[in-house]
């Protein structure tokens, strides 16, 4: 009972806050309160966090499951990271306090953590959002496939899409005048045209059905009718 | 005949003399602008305490272009400043009217509670940039209003749209019939738990990037609660890797919370949800080398997603996994519809938990958001018919109607 009632108090009376924050400008400060509340939830999460990724890569390597050479690969990033950032290996030395290693800035060159973000880590996220193109390739292939009159309309709009993007559209539809009648034929016209009033007529409504489904999510919420994200205990 | 020097000349003379005693007179009086007038500032009412409306008026053939703006903090009279700060220099006549708006205030003075008069000067400036005499305005403080009336609009709309679904929630409680249109992606998740059971392969569940903070992860973990629930009563495996410890602490929540609901307590697995990174392509990397690996039979992704929303899809769709998706990011939503079975789209992410939940408060307040959508909608067409009067009758009352209605949404 009490691990279902209180946690519907906290939210109502901390959504009901931070609503009334927004519109009275006298309450700001309240819904920062509410904000710092947060991070520091989350803060404590984070420990929970790092635990349950140590226990579940130990556990891993442990008992040499398949895949446990990876695990010990993270088990090992874990640890140079977290040593790199808590001693500030190689930290460049506060001006103000140049004698006082720990006063140094943790992150950024040519402190050991600043060298393993710049050319690890951001070399490997680079590599993982490259893929993206690929996938955006493959998923076109298969979603302009012209099966019935919905997907022709998509594959057509896509394709002048496409072509108004790129120097085709200058090749093919340059010679129109651009102060003649025609010029609305222009593939740079008609691509501005689709994405500017067709794409965001489109947009715009799906944007005002998820502003009122925040609206009626949050109702939900505050008033304790949706309780599925609590526990039952 | 010699031409006698013009200097010589007594008539010449004098009138240099007359010249020189003029000049600086008639300089002054031509270049100078008056002084300004009427310099008053007033603290903008129905705001934060971070504005002042600064008035002045501008005397008639003054010739000035620009006026100089300048501001310092005082207390009981006296400066707190040395030095007077400039505002800003603006065109001579931006006093009138409501005033000119200054927002860049002292820091001291606009900071929380503070209750420092500020005094502001004025000078005019002429166009040969000759500047009149400041004229002092009385000390003002910008105080913090209870209520922003900025955000009036948004307060009468918000309160229309929570009251049609209050209407709807009380309507639906005493009795009144709620039909809501078949979902076909939430009526899908038995089919795909279904499924994953006869294979005999897990069930992925991802979500989102973000943090419990935002709203669409609230919705994305209030729908792992079903799945969870169908997962739990086909015995299916059900794995939920988490980009955030706070999402992790509330999916084993909401999964133990299921397993009680579907009377197996005793098959809920803490060890099958957990954190894995706050990184997002190292989250990625994760979820995708998981899906390959382990070839989950089904695929959930419902929250916040960005650039890796299609990557998930792709992934999952080179396995041969049912997908299904969800989410309110609508840069994201072309993907998933490319790449995926089934996809909420916005407002339908949001009824899902409702429309999952079969409660009757839960269902009324979708038809109070339907509601809401119709009234928008009706707003939106009204617009749109006082635009076009007022574009073709650009002086009649349409085109002030037409003004104040755009006034009023914000436009």
């Amino acid at each position: 009972m009490l691990r279902r009632t209180i946690p519907i108090i906290i939210l109502s009376a901390t959504g009901t806050m931070l609503v009334v924050a927004y519109f009275s400008p006298f309450t700001l400060s309240w819904g920062e309160t509410v904000l710092d509340w947060f991070n520091i939830l989350a803060a404590v999460a984070f420990v929970l966090g790092a635990g349950n990724l140590l226990a579940v890569n130990l556990e891993k390597v442990s008992s040499r499951k398949a895949g446990w050479a990876y695990a010990a690969i993270t088990l090992l990033s874990f640890a140079a990271m977290f040593i790199f950032g808590i001693f500030k290996v190689g930290a460049v030395p506060n001006p103000s306090a140049p004698d006082v290693h720990l006063a140094g800035a943790y992150e950024g060159l040519p402190s050991a953590f600043g060298w393993m973000y710049e050319y690890v880590l951001s070399p490997l996220t680079a590599t993982m959002f490259a893929m993206l193109a690929f996938y955006v390739a493959s998923a076109a292939f298969r979603a302009f496939r012209a099966k019935n009159v919905e997907a022709i309309l998509l594959l057509g709009t896509a394709f002048i899409i496409l072509l108004g993007r790129t120097a085709a559209a200058t090749l093919l539809t340059g010679w129109i005048p651009v102060d003649s009648a025609f010029a609305v034929l222009r593939l740079d016209n008609v691509t501005t045209a689709v994405t500017e009033h067709v794409s965001t007529a489109g947009m715009r409504a799906i944007t005002i059905g998820i502003a009122l489904g925040v609206a009626a999510t949050s109702l939900r919420l505050l008033l304790g009718i949706d309780r599925s994200y609590l526990s039952k205990g | 005949m010699p031409m006698p020097h013009l200097t010589r000349m007594p008539s010449f003379k004098a009138f240099f003399a007359i010249l020189l005693c003029v000049a600086p007179v008639a300089t002054i009086a031509v270049a100078m602008p008056p002084n300004p007038e009427n310099v008053t500032a007033v603290d903008k009412p129905g705001d934060a305490g971070a504005t002042v409306l600064l008035r002045w008026t501008v005397p008639a053939d003054a010739g000035a272009t620009n006026a100089r703006v300048e501001q310092r903090v005082t207390r009981d009279g006296a400066s707190v400043a040395e030095e007077w700060t400039l505002v800003e220099v603006v065109a001579a006549d931006a006093g009138s009217g409501d005033g000119f708006a200054i927002t860049d205030l002292p820091p001291d003075s606009a900071s929380s509670g503070s209750s420092l008069p500020i005094a502001f000067r004025v000078a005019l400036i002429g166009s040969d940039g000759e500047i009149s005499p400041f004229v002092e305005s009385s000390p003002v403080v910008a105080r913090r209003n209870w209520f922003m009336t900025s955000r009036l609009n948004l307060l009468i709309v918000l309160s229309i749209v929570c009251g049609a679904v209050v209407l709807w929630i009380l309507l639906a409680r005493a009795g009144r019939s709620v039909k809501i249109r078949r979902i076909a992606a939430l009526e899908a998740i038995d089919e795909a738990v279904g499924r994953a059971t006869e294979m005999g392969r897990s069930v992925l569940f991802v979500p989102g990037i973000q943090d419990m903070n935002d709203i669409q992860t609230v919705a994305g973990v209030t729908v792992l609660g079903h799945v969870a629930k169908t997962a739990a009563e086909y015995d299916a495996v059900l794995e939920v890797p988490t980009s955030r410890s706070l999402v992790m602490t509330a999916a084993r929540e909401t999964v133990q919370a299921a397993h009680f609901a579907a009377g197996r307590p005793e098959t809920y697995d803490a060890g099958r949800i957990n954190y894995i990174t706050d990184e997002q392509f190292g989250y990625v990397a994760y979820v995708t080398g998981k899906m390959v690996r382990e070839k989950p039979a089904a695929c959930f992704y419902m929250g916040a997603f960005y650039a890796e929303s299609l990557l998930f899809a792709e992934n999952g769709n080179s396995i041969g996994a049912i997908q299904i998706a969800g989410t309110a990011e609508p840069s994201q939503l072309p993907f998933f519809v490319a790449a995926c079975d089934y996809t909420l789209i916005g407002e339908e992410f949001f009824a899902a938990s409702a429309y999952l939940s079969g409660e009757r408060d839960q269902l009324g307040s979708i038809k109070g958001q339907d509601l809401g959508k119709f009234l928008t909608g009706a707003a939106i067409i009204i617009g749109s018919l006082l635009a076009t009067a007022a574009s073709l009758a650009p002086s009649g009352s349409f085109a002030s109607a037409s003004a104040a209605y755009q006034a009023f949404f914000g436009g």
